[in-house]
């Protein structure tokens, strides 16, 4: 606990403009609305949510694929928000950003082994023989066979992709891995082995990570820390088991009543969710979730509740948290 | 991934574009060998009067011009000419063409609109017209005519390159490569411009017919090589005032661009087919 966090963000956000016909911006989407939290060196930070809550955004964003609009985020104690491309760069081989698919990540027309060898070219002063040895542990590590070195990205399944493209972002000795939902569109012994494999990684190479996804029982078996997004706001943070013992902010509650579960009974029959979240672009007065919140009250209207200290470790912005 | 042996070995699985291929072989070849197929020559640059205007023959194959040079070789040593003009004027389209494209296309800010509008400009002005403003203006020589030539082709590169470049900024691989902080001019020249290879391939040989075409417009109205060069455009010029009689002189030169320009425009075709990837079957990549 007392470690000083490896990555910390305070009050993110990122607003697309929304032009008329004209070209004349007349909004802003905020996909991210100031999102703070940390990341501790080795933990794994779940962020969960919607589709269109932010999340994706969240992770482009830390990654620089995407410039913040507001807000700080902080890695390793340095300011790397509004820092230049080139700057950005010597940032980049520890804190790296995987791809939803990383497959997709790999260049068509290159083997893997020069996908492989592109970020130790980039980022270090390794020479050619010592690239290959090190390319050649990874993939070991991955699970891949050397002959797969001098395969072109389409002649390899899906799983083994994921497993080059992880293998590419490894090579470099992050610290912190965003991982942007990374077992969807996977059956589901490959998102086991997926998940099994990025356990493995995480001992091997002492990694944090940033773990988005949707699905609650991935995270529930993968994250330290779970963060609940909702229009672009961290509306509950806490640590995994308190999240899925004693959530407190309604929308937590929804998503957990909405795990299909196979004999046992829901985790809560209370709550269940209507409606589609809120037009980013406008969103509702006071509390974004008063819409669809059996709770809401007149109040909430009003007043946008911050994210406040309930219990040690959890916070939830509710009013009746 | 195709290799360059899988791309010939269908290249000459296709009737049509090996026809085409065949074509420029024998263009090169007749370039580069003209002084010894030629059956006479020395008597393509000089006069020779008694032997004016005869029809082909055994001794002048395609017969004699109005200087009585013999039109066989004549026709030879044009092809060097007609190939020189070609190879520069598209190579130089394609220097000042494609890095622009590649610019305009990557940055999509201001300076890649001032770019693409300056490829407009070019581009709005039919290329003939402001291909004989500019010959007119330097003066009738090769040079001028690769010039003209090369001025107004490039702005085809730069629009092809630009609109490729535009669609795969935001692909996946590419955008990961940012992410992977790979420096931008690698990302440009080692992602991006072989990913944009085969369309800028197959508009190089479309464009090489085209340049031929318009090379030898440009000799036609006498604004190329000057007179006792073997050109083309200048031959079948030269062979309009003995028109009908001696058709001859005005068969030969228009067969040859004829032939030329279509094999150029075969080799394009077959080369987007076996090449463009939006045509390409069971394409695993974009």
């Amino acid at each position: 606990m007392s470690q000083p966090p490896l990555l910390e963000v305070e009050g993110l956000s990122r607003h697309f403009p929304v032009r008329n016909m004209f070209g004349w911006q007349i909004g802003a989407l905020r996909a991210l609305d100031g999102v703070s939290f940390k990341v501790r060196p080795g933990e794994t930070l779940g962020i969960v949510g919607e589709s269109g809550c932010g999340k994706s955004t969240l992770g482009k964003a830390l990654a620089g694929i995407h410039a913040a609009s507001g807000g700080r985020i902080l890695f390793e104690g340095t300011d790397i928000t509004g820092c230049s491309a080139v700057q950005r760069r010597s940032v980049a081989p520890k804190l790296q950003y995987c791809y939803q698919d990383p497959g997709n990540s790999l260049d068509p027309r290159w083997t893997v082994r020069r996908s492989l060898a592109e970020p130790l070219i980039v980022h270090s002063a390794l020479t050619a023989r010592e690239r290959d040895a090190r390319i050649a542990k990874i993939l070991e590590q991955v699970g891949l066979p050397l002959t797969h070195l001098e395969l072109y990205p389409h002649e390899l399944s899906g799983g083994q992709q994921r497993r080059v493209g992880l293998a590419r972002i490894l090579t470099l000795y992050p610290r912190l891995v965003v991982l942007d939902e990374p077992t969807s569109g996977l059956d589901v012994s490959v998102q086991a082995s997926v998940l099994k494999l990025l356990r493995e990684l995480q001992a091997a190479f002492t990694l944090s990570y940033l773990f988005i996804s949707h699905d609650l029982s991935v995270v529930r078996a993968m994250c330290d820390r779970v963060a609940v997004m909702y229009a672009g706001r961290i509306v509950e943070e806490a640590p995994t088991e308190r999240i899925f013992a004693s959530a407190k902010h309604p929308y937590t509650l929804s998503l957990l009543a909405a795990i299909p579960n196979i004999g046992g009974e829901r985790i809560t029959d209370t709550f269940a969710l209507e409606g589609e979240p809120p037009d980013p672009v406008r969103p509702p007065s006071g509390c974004r979730f008063r819409t669809r919140c059996p709770r809401a009250a007149a109040v909430c209207a009003g007043t946008d509740p911050p994210l406040r200290r309930i219990a040690p470790g959890q916070a939830a912005a509710c009013l009746f948290a | 991934m195709r290799t360059a042996r899988d791309i010939a070995l269908k290249l000459i699985g296709d009737p049509s574009a090996a026809l085409g291929l065949l074509i420029i072989v024998a263009l090169v070849a007749v370039a580069v060998l003209a002084p010894l197929i030629a059956t006479h020559p020395e008597a393509v640059w000089d006069m020779n009067p008694r032997d004016r205007l005869l029809p082909p023959s055994e001794t002048y194959l395609f017969g004699t011009d109005r200087m009585g040079a013999d039109i066989f070789s004549r026709i030879l040593f044009g092809a060097r000419i007609t190939l020189t003009i070609a190879i520069v004027a598209v190579g130089a389209a394609l220097m000042i063409g494609v890095p622009i494209g590649l610019i305009s296309g990557w940055c999509g800010n201001w300076l890649g609109e001032a770019l693409l509008r300056v490829s407009d400009i070019f581009l709005a002005v039919p290329q003939i017209v402001l291909a004989i403003a500019i010959s007119q203006t330097l003066g009738p020589s090769i040079e001028n005519v690769i010039l003209a030539l090369s001025v107004t082709y490039w702005p085809w590169f730069t629009r092809l390159v630009h609109a490729e470049v535009r669609a795969l900024r935001h692909e996946t691989f590419i955008e990961a490569a940012i992410a992977l902080g790979v420096p931008t001019w690698r990302i440009v020249l080692l992602h991006v411009l072989p990913s944009v290879l085969s369309p800028i391939i197959v508009r190089t040989s479309i464009g090489m017919g085209f340049t031929i075409l318009t090379a030898s417009a440009l000799g036609f109205l006498g604004l190329g090589a000057p007179p006792p060069a073997p050109e083309w455009g200048r031959m079948i010029s030269e062979a309009r005032e003995f028109l009908p009689e001696a058709w001859w002189s005005a068969l030969a030169p228009g067969l040859a661009i004829f032939l030329v320009v279509m094999g150029f425009n075969l080799l394009g075709d077959g080369l987007r087919d076996v090449l463009d990837p939006r045509i390409r079957r069971g394409n695993p990549g974009r």
